[in-house]
């Protein structure tokens, strides 16, 4: 439960920080790397949710009997 | 044991609304992603519940002498129910309603392809009944 919650902050967490680098590169006249940096947390939080919905989809398959 | 639960998994939805209208205003992919991961978190957590009252309906068929077949047929069925209604969910609040309608329209396909057996051993069995 503990280790799920902080999941939860870290999701929050990089979306903060990744639209606050955003926000500094594109300040500088950076945008081609803004979006880099928004596309690669995208990836990163993307990681971390589809491998808890691959944990909750064996899980399923285990308690449904989906043999 | 189960209230205590509860508890944990309101505060969890009170959190992640909060997070999500926050991060909804800079990004809201990431406040997408987190509402599917509490989503997942939540039903992860539930899961060990449905598992006992599985466990507890396939004890009282097998007290009742009734086939095995189609107890595992029905629990494939609300297995499918459940998957298709969260995926359908997702899809619906990343606002694509088609998306979400056509996986409601597969889980009720599969459904009924899940639900021949039952169907065509009811058909038999009445048509059995029938004098001719």
């Amino acid at each position: 439960m503990g280790y799920d919650v902080n999941m939860i902050f870290q999701i929050a967490g990089i979306g903060i920080v990744v639209a606050m680098i955003q926000t500094v590169l594109k300040q500088m006249g950076k945008d081609d790397w803004a979006n880099w940096v928004t596309l690669i947390g995208f990836v990163v939080v993307l990681f971390m949710v589809a491998s808890v919905i691959d944990n909750l989809f064996q899980k399923i398959k285990g308690v449904f009997l989906f043999q | 044991m189960a209230a205590i639960e509860i508890i944990q998994i309101v505060g969890l939805g009170l959190i992640t609304t909060f997070l999500a209208l926050v991060v909804k205003e800079q990004k809201p992919i990431f406040a997408f992603m987190l509402t599917v991961f509490v989503g997942v978190i939540i039903f992860i957590f539930l899961i060990d519940q449905i598992y006992m009252i599985v466990t507890m309906l396939q004890k009282i068929a097998i007290n009742a002498n009734i086939n095995m077949v189609y107890v595992q047929t029905i629990l494939k069925i609300i297995g499918i129910a459940y998957i298709a209604e969260f995926g359908a969910q997702i899809a619906k609040d990343a606002g694509q309603g088609a998306v979400a309608s056509k996986i409601e329209l597969a889980g009720k396909v599969f459904i009924l392809v899940m639900a021949i057996p039952i169907i065509t051993a009811i058909i038999e069995t009445v048509i059995g009944l029938l004098p001719y």
